[in-house]
């Protein structure tokens, strides 16, 4: 798995210095004063700046990746060149220990069919008596006794919008103290001072998603002030101490090869993807002030998004993530698993992006957040592959009728409809098997 | 508690198959491993560590000495520990185990030789073994050190010399030497460890291509 991560990255690194070359601009160099000046001055409106972009392309989208993925072997797993038990039927053939639907309900015991939900039971018709306001109730003691793993328990029912903002950062751990927005401002001077080549992809990244998207585009300046910040933050580098990967290397220049010239580039080791700005963009519903903003949003890459594009055998991260979507689709769903697999339209091949992007972009924003509710309350990712399934599950009977990949897309354009809670409930608790 | 490194000879994986291993099809699920230590004398066993590659139990017999009469029996030590919970899939396919004293169902205090009995029984695997095998014995005890007889007798104070002309009190000196180091050890404990944060050197970041290494 290392072996296959250290590869990835030194494609990436080769895309980023082949544009590098190609269109004769440095990786990093100091602003002009009189740039510096215009950037402060510009700095709450940078989304009504238009520099020329088209020049740039994304390093890497999430379907290189899964072809990355796809091709993952383990040089000690016979498969066999006939199809055999031993083949895995999906994309993904790395042979890595995922739960099944038993022990998923075991792990997800609070989205049961006897525990409230929010996201469920707090739907207009139910009233508000049952469970609702018992539910806020509790909340609120939470956040007054400002207990972070009872909040952590609490929330897995999902959060009430009033109370989220606060639940979060006491899960999280952020607390706005003067020096962390101290922090934040050195950061901002940091991305005054110097311009580096990975703010021309930023910008195109958030043009290309989050400007595009309804719910996101009023967010665009935030979108830029927390990225920018994110790129110049060296406390992120702490994180590859259980990252699979690590942080790419430079050497300023004209001192190539001496020790003590060597840098990390970005300062933060992490080269943006595109969609990378759809991690921040459902954050700025909840916080307006920019540096908690940044604050969230950094625990939240540190903790749960670097596993989403890194290659590592963790139950959290992207393999097993794909490989468990994979085998509760052929477990549970196995005509469609196998009339899908017959039109050339690989299941995985359309689920990839959603799980790349934790859904972001994908669902309705209210939705999203009660998904996301659940990935901080059971701290792992599992929960990601498993609706991507229910989602599978709920449009099975359209998706049984259709006979090409285009075809399967179209279905599985639009999931802005899907009430995130029932499906997984549905799927967990409430299908025959 | 010291543990100290025995030299041991490994001999080759022998594979245990029934029927002839050139003409059946399938591959052998039984591995023995033998562990024999010619230059040393019959020793306690402390801890067995290694790196597994893909095996899923592990059985330990050890051969012991005994009185001189009797010949030295094979007895198991160590019945079908389990290395990976699920043979099928990766998990502790390739992780460190140690073995301790402890978890032996027999006494290791005269060892002889070990023989290591792996398993794998999925057929999924093309091959499995143990890698990186050492073994630790008891680490001598740190001997009892006699003290130098001026540091548990110290003796008493003597006269001391006449101060020179012109030159400070050296106890007050002390003193006051003895505050100022006090002083700069409080602070070296007390330092931050906030980062500062800064990813440039000496205030230049310009940089043209990324490097490979």
């Amino acid at each position: 798995m290392r072996k296959a991560q250290g590869s990835w990255e030194k494609r990436i690194l080769k895309s980023l210095n082949s544009m590098c070359t190609e269109l004769s601009i440095p990786l990093a160099r100091k602003r002009p004063v009189g740039e510096q000046k215009e950037l402060l001055s510009k700095w709450n409106e940078m989304g009504t700046d238009e520099p020329d972009l088209s020049l740039f392309r994304p390093v890497y989208a999430p379907k290189d990746f899964l072809e990355v993925l796809i091709n993952l072997r383990n040089p000690n797993y016979e498969n066999g060149d006939s199809l055999s038990f031993r083949t895995h039927l999906g994309l993904i053939q790395v042979p890595l220990k995922v739960k099944d639907i038993p022990e998923l309900k075991e792990f997800f015991v609070e989205l049961g069919l006897t525990t409230g939900q929010l996201g469920i039971d707090d739907s207009t018709q139910v009233p508000p008596e049952l469970f609702e306001n018992e539910h806020v109730r509790i909340g609120q003691k939470v956040l007054a006794e400002q207990d972070g793993a009872a909040a952590q328990q609490y929330i897995r029912q999902g959060s009430p919008t009033a109370l989220r903002a606060d639940l979060w950062a006491l899960i999280l751990n952020i607390s706005s103290q003067p020096e962390d927005i101290l922090y934040y401002e050195q950061l901002k001077t940091n991305v005054i001072q110097h311009d580096l080549l990975v703010d021309s992809l930023i910008y195109k990244d958030v043009k290309l998603t989050a400007s595009n998207d309804d719910y996101y585009f009023v967010f665009e300046d935030y979108l830029y002030q927390v990225l920018l910040c994110f790129s110049r933050d060296t406390s992120v580098l702490g994180h590859f101490a259980y990252n699979s990967a690590s942080p790419p290397k430079s050497y300023i220049r004209g001192k190539l090869g001496l020790e003590e010239y060597a840098v990390f580039y970005p300062p933060n080791g992490v080269i943006p993807f595109h969609g990378f700005s759809m991690y921040v963009a459902p954050l700025c519903f909840l916080y307006h002030e920019p540096s908690k903003l940044y604050q969230i949003f950094r625990e939240m890459y540190v903790r749960f998004f670097f596993r989403l594009h890194s290659i590592s055998s963790h139950p959290s991260g992207i393999v097993s993530l794909c490989l468990l979507f994979e085998t509760l689709l052929q477990t549970y769903l196995p005509q469609l698993f196998y009339h899908l697999r017959e039109i050339g339209a690989q299941p995985l091949r359309i689920s990839f992006k959603w799980m790349v992007r934790a859904f972001s972009g994908y669902l309705a924003t209210d939705q999203l957040l009660l998904l996301w509710d659940r990935i901080l309350g059971y701290n792992s990712l599992e929960i990601l592959a498993v609706l991507a399934a229910a989602v599978f599950a709920f449009r099975a009977v359209n998706l049984m009728e259709v006979t090409s990949l285009a075809a399967a897309e179209a279905v599985l354009a639009d999931l802005s409809t899907l009430k995130v809670m029932p499906l997984l409930q549905i799927f967990l608790f409430a299908t025959v098997t | 508690m010291s543990r100290v490194s025995v030299p041991c000879h490994v001999k080759g994986t022998v594979a245990l198959q029934v029927g002839d291993v050139r003409t059946s099809q399938g591959r052998p699920g039984v591995l023995v491993i033998d562990v024999t230590f010619p230059s040393v004398a019959p020793f306690e066993l402390q801890e067995i560590m290694f790196k597994n590659y893909y095996t899923a139990f592990l059985s330990i017999r050890v051969r012991q000495h005994s009185s001189p009469h009797t010949p030295a029996k094979w007895v198991t030590c160590l019945r079908d520990y389990c290395l990976m919970p699920d043979p099928h899939s990766e998990e502790g396919a390739q992780e460190y185990v140690s073995l301790f004293k402890h978890q032996m169902l027999c006494d290791m205090a005269r060892v002889l030789e070990l023989r290591l009995i792996l398993r794998q029984p999925s057929p999924l695997w093309v091959s499995f073994t143990v890698e990186e095998l050492q073994i630790y014995q008891q680490g001598p005890k740190s001997p009892s050190m006699t003290f130098p007889k001026w540091l548990s007798h110290p003796v008493p104070c003597e006269q001391p010399a006449p101060l020179i002309e012109g030159l400070p009190d050296p106890s007050r000196v002390s003193s006051e030497v003895q505050q100022m180091w006090a002083l700069t050890e409080m602070i070296r404990a007390s330092h931050t460890s906030t980062r500062i944060g800064r990813f440039d050197v000496d205030g230049c970041y310009d940089l043209n291509l990324l490097s490979y290494t």
